[in-house]
């Protein structure tokens, strides 16, 4: 990544192009948008012993694989092409709050003493990339969706379920920010 | 045909992630301490778009109004909760985990191995979890 680089896109960018995502889908394939399953088809692919929640037939979602192999692309020639500023824009509260829980001056897009492949034995990088990922993949089954199926098009659908997932994605990241993390990471 | 637009829609949904910062760890954790506006504003006008285009695409297409529902099951919140932990953690849902690779933030690698053990591991136990 250069030094030159852009600013961040706004919120009102961003946010209509990903809803569009919603319409689209619908439009296309008749598809109900959500990146999450992604992992399901992949672990049904892969998996040499299959339980019944892994016995279908991913072939016929292989649009959710195209589409998540269409976002690396995306990450790729975004990252390459047009880098954002390598010092990220953040409210000066967030980068002191980090720094009182161990965290350098923010750059990039992670910090690099969690995310990396040399971290993953420290206790942060275990936690934040290990535990992390695990709850990721493990939660948004459970819960059916996440914050694309559930908190977009559930909520563009008016699913009420949807809105009782996303209070508890948000209260979950919450727990997670303001007790968990100053009492582990201190 | 099909298949090229659902990847083209990916690299938008990649580009737009990677450029609005939405993968970034640091923007989730000014989402959750409610420094910034940014996520929110992503996240209010991405369903607000969403809502909008599906209420005017159903005039149109009423067999919209068939599409498959979610029903509610206690995961939804039990789940939810789990998810939300991993989220902080991470500072990414699934979409920017895989926008992350191609990046350039290979170490989550990591963390997708990680998620799809936990999908795993959910496939075993599913029928003993309440629902």
């Amino acid at each position: 990544m250069n030094e030159m680089g852009g600013p961040a896109w706004p919120w009102y960018v961003a946010g209509p192009i990903i809803g569009l995502m919603v319409p689209l889908a619908l439009l296309i394939g008749h598809r109900r948008w959500g990146v999450s399953s992604s992992l399901r088809h992949l672990c049904a692919i892969a998996s040499p012993v299959k339980p019944p929640f892994l016995r279908y037939d991913w072939k016929k979602e292989s649009w959710n694989l195209l589409f998540v192999g269409g976002a690396i692309v995306g990450g790729f020639v975004a990252a390459h092409w047009i880098p954002n500023a390598p010092i990220p824009d953040l409210d000066p509260k967030t980068v002191a709050d980090l720094k009182a829980i161990g965290f350098d001056t923010p750059r990039g897009l992670v910090p690099r003493e969690a995310f990396a492949f040399s971290q993953v034995l420290t206790s942060r990088g275990f936690l934040m990339m290990v535990v992390g990922g695990f709850f990721v993949g493990f939660g948004t089954r459970y819960a059916n969706g996440c914050t694309s199926g559930h908190s977009i098009t559930g909520l563009a659908l008016r699913e009420w379920p949807s809105l009782v997932a996303t209070v508890a994605f948000f209260a979950g990241g919450l727990i997670m920010t303001h007790v968990v993390f100053g009492w582990v990471l201190r | 045909m099909r298949n090229t637009a659902f990847l083209l829609l990916g690299v938008i949904f990649g580009v737009t992630l990677y450029k609005a910062e939405i993968i970034s760890w640091y923007r989730i954790q000014e989402m959750f301490r409610f420094h910034s506006f940014h996520m929110y504003g992503v996240m209010g006008s991405a369903v607000a778009t969403a809502m909008i285009s599906v209420a005017v695409l159903s005039l149109r297409m009423p067999e919209l109004r068939s599409a498959p529902r979610r029903p509610f099951q206690h995961g939804v919140w039990i789940g939810g909760l789990v998810f939300g932990f991993g989220w902080a953690l991470t500072g990414a849902c699934p979409g920017p985990l895989w926008v992350h690779i191609g990046a350039g933030t290979t170490a989550m690698l990591i963390a997708i191995a990680s998620a799809l053990l936990g999908v795993l591991v959910y496939a075993y136990m599913d029928h003993k979890l309440p629902h």
